[in-house]
């Protein structure tokens, strides 16, 4: 009997993300005499742990309800009106998306943390002795929430949008409903599945959010960042069953609302024409609307000015004064001439780099048998390159670190975790949904004749992959590669659990210099995160 | 269905065997400029109720922009849509209310089949009476039966009807159809346009339907208007327009035709290369020696023993008959005749029953 097409792959896939976290499951049941609930038991007595899981639950549920509320009111503005400065301001309005989470919270620290510039310009303005707030708790992790995921609606919708025929919001007008009627009945249920689709995602990055939590949770403790001090106290078995209830919790929600958004699928007939965008004629909402969209990119954009000027501030020279008094580069030459602060920089492009190739070549590799139909393994294939997607960071942390810091090659375990492979593998597997959902789309759009007329003309299936595949998949092996590449950069929640001193990252390295209230320095490494991957999404979507 | 039919009559306050004369829809002036693009200039049209209009034209006529202009998706620059003697120039669609069917059917693929239909009765019927009107409106285009399908589950035939039936539910004044039939199978296509003809004749609401095959338009349409770059070339019958046209173009587009270049003799005939004078009926007056082109049609034409001199170059069978096309010299010319009429080579004649002149155009 010949072997099913793709085993290869499929055990592979098995081993990299089903594997380790099966490990941690059975962890998780397991004591020095065989199977044991003491531990599942242990956890369920202590309080602080529930309440930790339905803080994240309840965090995650109002993220939704916040980016929801900013991004789709703006999804219909940028997609439907026309405005002085509509294009520039509609890119900008998507500048969320390159700022690495840990980065951003940062950011937001400088900006509205008790010495932020805001909170400063507050107390000069009104005469305060004190901060007028504390960026603390969760109202603090839930305005880091809605600025950075806000973006999943907002291109969801505009996206969503552009597809919905012209002639569908035409033949409810001729058949009788006015405006309102029209983007009741026909618009919002056409927009449905993306909606549904951006609330998932939004609910799952904030399931597994861990930057926002961490430096601004305080006493409010939500599930990650509960695992992770847990394993950092030395309490492993703890940790263990803490990311075995994290991951329960995330695969329910994900049949839950998988199965709520998959209800009805919705077939489009038609050609799909997107309207034009309605031009403003009215001088006053023509301004009104352009006037509203400056003063919100503004507020974009404040957290990336903030990290710019904080870059720029000398340690120890910035004390009461509004604005900092003292600008060099002195931070930047810093990073690039002491060897030890160059370490970092370094470390996150390799690491990062050599997961996109990975990730990439394996994305590749499931696209070929995701578009056969002949391949008996092509579902479970397709199911095993998304999954990691589901799993929050810390889980996929915590099992990798327990799969692999143990040496038995009989049970393919080996000892991985203080070694210089253990993050790039972390970051691979992170990669490999982003890398593979643009690889997979590009193979589907693909004419399958074309790898056929390659064959027939006599070329191997190198020659053809080489010559024929990768030159028509080019612009979906850059978009997914430069994405996996800017997530694998910024990396912190994967990296706080897994990495040594030797192998820290950029995201490690500015926790380092903000404990020791070297904020200049931090921000410094902030900017050139920024600057790594806004220039692979700029390489990686330009056509 | 008796019931439906009823229900137009009542509408519009007449019965539909009580002929009307008087026009029910009128364009008066209509003109449509998209930047440096004239749409539609300066169209004047009226038809009777009950009168199903074709819009035939090439593409870039003008004639879906007219359409879009009558269903008020668009606003005219200057002049008037006017039904039943009201001027609804400035109503939006909505309180229009013409019922469309789109090129592509715009079927709602969130709702089902009998929620496409019924989506135009929403807050004008009672419950009762919209299950009734979408279960009499899905009977008349054949499709009892299907209200709880999936709309992606139709055949392309399918979806079509059940866009009209959609359109046709609110019981319209005026029913706008865009390409109905473009986007069907050939084989499919003819069996549709009967369908859909014997709807609109039982239904009996003004119709107004946009194409670019002369075929649909001369089955589907009472009356016919010709475009060209947003002008009215002419209006019509489709016989009136296939035996007299007024214009080389629609001459040109309306039917199989041949064009030779010729020059005038006297007021009523036409000096065809060297050899051959034929009659030629003149729309418009021409004078001798003027420069022309001579339009015949396929059928028009015979094979005789004197006459226009030439040499058969290929020869089409369609059944019985076959066209044949004979090299003339100045031109080609595509004759009907039986299939064994002549062979491909050989020397023939040419004599002509039937031809028109017009001023050769200015390229």
């Amino acid at each position: 009997m010949r072997r099913p097409r793709g085993i290869a792959l499929t055990l592979a896939l098995v081993w990299l993300v089903v594997y380790p976290v099966t490990l941690v499951v059975v962890d998780a049941f397991r004591g020095g005499d065989g199977w044991t609930l003491q531990h599942v038991a242990a956890f369920a007595r202590e309080p602080r742990e529930w309440t930790a899981l339905w803080n994240s639950l309840w965090i995650s549920g109002l993220s939704v309800a916040l980016a929801g509320a900013i991004g789709v009111p703006l999804g219909f503005v940028f997609e439907r009106l026309r405005f002085p400065g509509q294009r520039v301001l509609g890119a900008l309005v998507a500048l969320p998306a390159v700022l690495p989470p840990l980065v951003g919270v940062i950011a937001f620290l400088f900006l509205y943390g008790e010495s932020g510039f805001v909170p400063r310009a507050i107390m000069l303005a009104l005469g305060l002795d004190d901060a007028p707030w504390r960026l603390r708790g969760a109202g603090a992790i839930l305005l880091v929430h809605a600025y950075s995921m806000y973006v999943y609606f907002y291109l969801f919708t505009r996206a969503g949008l552009a597809k919905i025929d012209v002639s569908m919001l035409e033949a409810s007008h001729a058949l009788g409903s006015g405006h309102w009627s029209t983007f009741r009945r026909v618009t919002l249920p056409l927009l449905r599945p993306q909606l549904a689709a951006a609330s998932l995602l939004t609910f799952m990055t904030s399931l597994g959010s861990f930057s926002a939590p961490y430096i601004f949770g305080g006493d409010f403790r939500v599930m990650t960042v509960q695992i992770v001090t847990t394993k950092l106290n030395g309490d492993l078995r703890m940790a263990v069953v803490e990311t075995t209830a994290l991951a329960a919790v995330a695969v329910l929600v994900l049949l839950l609302l998988r199965g709520q958004a998959g209800a009805r699928s919705v077939v489009a007939v038609g050609k799909g024409t997107p309207p034009h965008a309605r031009a403003l004629s009215q001088p006053f909402a023509r301004w009104g609307a352009a006037m509203l969209g400056w003063v919100f990119s503004v507020v974009l954009l404040l957290p990336h000015l903030t990290l710019v000027v904080m870059s720029l501030v000398p340690l120890g020279t910035w004390t009461t004064e509004l604005l900092p008094p003292a600008y060099t580069f002195a931070n930047y030459g810093a990073l690039l001439s002491e060897p030890e602060r160059l370490r970092p920089l370094v470390n996150s492009l390799w690491m990062a780099g050599a997961a996109t190739v990975g990730a990439l070549a394996i994305a590749l590799w499931a696209g070929r048998y995701v578009v056969q139909r002949r391949a008996t393994l092509r579902n479970v294939i397709e199911t095993l390159v998304s999954v990691p997607w589901a799993i929050p960071g810390t889980v996929l942390a915590i099992a990798l670190a327990t799969a692999f810091s143990v040496r038995a090659p009989w049970v393919a375990r080996w000892l991985l975790v203080g070694t210089v492979v253990i993050l790039p593998l972390a970051y691979l597997v992170r990669s490999i949904p982003i890398a593979a959902g643009s690889v997979v789309a590009g193979f589907r759009q693909l004419d399958p004749s074309l790898e056929e007329a390659a064959a027939s003309l006599g070329a191997s299936r190198w020659r053809t992959l080489r010559t024929v595949t990768i030159p028509l998949l080019r612009p979906a092996l850059l978009a997914g590669g430069a994405l996996a590449f800017a997530t694998a950069v910024g990396d912190f929640v994967t990296s706080i659990v897994l990495y040594t001193y030797n192998t820290r990252p950029i995201s490690i390295e500015i926790l380092a210099a903000l404990r020791a209230f070297d904020v200049g320095t931090a921000a410094a490494y902030g900017v050139v995160l920024v600057v790594f991957s806004a220039l692979a999404m700029f390489l990686g979507t330009r056509r | 269905m008796d019931e439906l039919l009823g229900s137009y009559g009542a509408r519009a306050g007449v019965g539909r065997t009580a002929p009307m004369s008087e026009a029910f829809l009128e364009l008066t002036g209509l003109s449509k400029r998209f930047d440096e693009h004239q749409a539609v200039a300066d169209l004047s049209l009226a038809v009777p109720q009950g009168t199903v209009l074709a819009l035939l034209g090439p593409s870039g006529s003008g004639k879906t922009t007219t359409l879009r202009l009558l269903a008020g998706f668009e606003q005219p620059d200057h002049g008037q849509v006017i039904v039943g003697g009201r001027d609804v120039t400035k109503l939006a669609p909505a309180a229009r209310r013409f019922g469309m069917v789109f090129q592509h059917y715009a079927l709602f693929p969130h709702l089902t089949v009998g929620q496409n239909v019924a989506f135009g009765l929403a807050g004008r019927f009672s419950r009762d009476e919209r299950v009734r009107r979408v279960a009499e409106v899905l009977g008349l285009v054949d499709l009892t039966g299907f209200a709880d399908r999936s709309v992606g589950a139709l055949s392309g035939g399918q979806q079509q009807r059940v866009a009209v039936a959609r359109a046709l539910a609110p019981a319209p004044e005026i029913l706008l159809l865009d390409e109905p039939l473009s986007n069907l199978d050939p084989g499919l296509r003819e069996r549709t346009r009967r369908e859909l003809k014997s709807a609109l004749a039982k239904i009996g609401v003004t119709t107004v339907l946009v194409t670019h095959e002369q075929e649909e338009a001369f089955a589907l349409g009472d009356r016919i208007a010709v475009l060209r770059d947003g002008r009215l070339e002419q209006f019509g019958t489709a016989r009136e327009l296939y035996e007299h046209p007024k214009s080389l173009f629609v001459a040109t587009f309306v039917g199989r035709a041949s064009i030779l270049p010729g020059i005038m003799t006297s007021d009523d005939s036409a000096r065809i290369g060297a050899a051959a004078t034929w009659p030629v009926e003149t729309p418009v007056t021409l004078a001798e020696a003027d420069r022309v082109s001579v339009v015949v049609r396929p059928e028009a034409v015979r094979f005789d023993e004197s006459g226009l001199p030439g040499t058969v170059t290929a020869r089409g069978y369609v059944g019985a008959r076959a066209y044949f096309t004979v090299d003339v010299g100045p031109g080609s010319v595509e004759v009907e005749a039986s299939v064994d009429a002549a062979e491909v080579g050989a020397r023939v004649h040419l004599d002509v029953v039937h031809a028109l002149a017009f001023a050769e155009e200015a390229a």
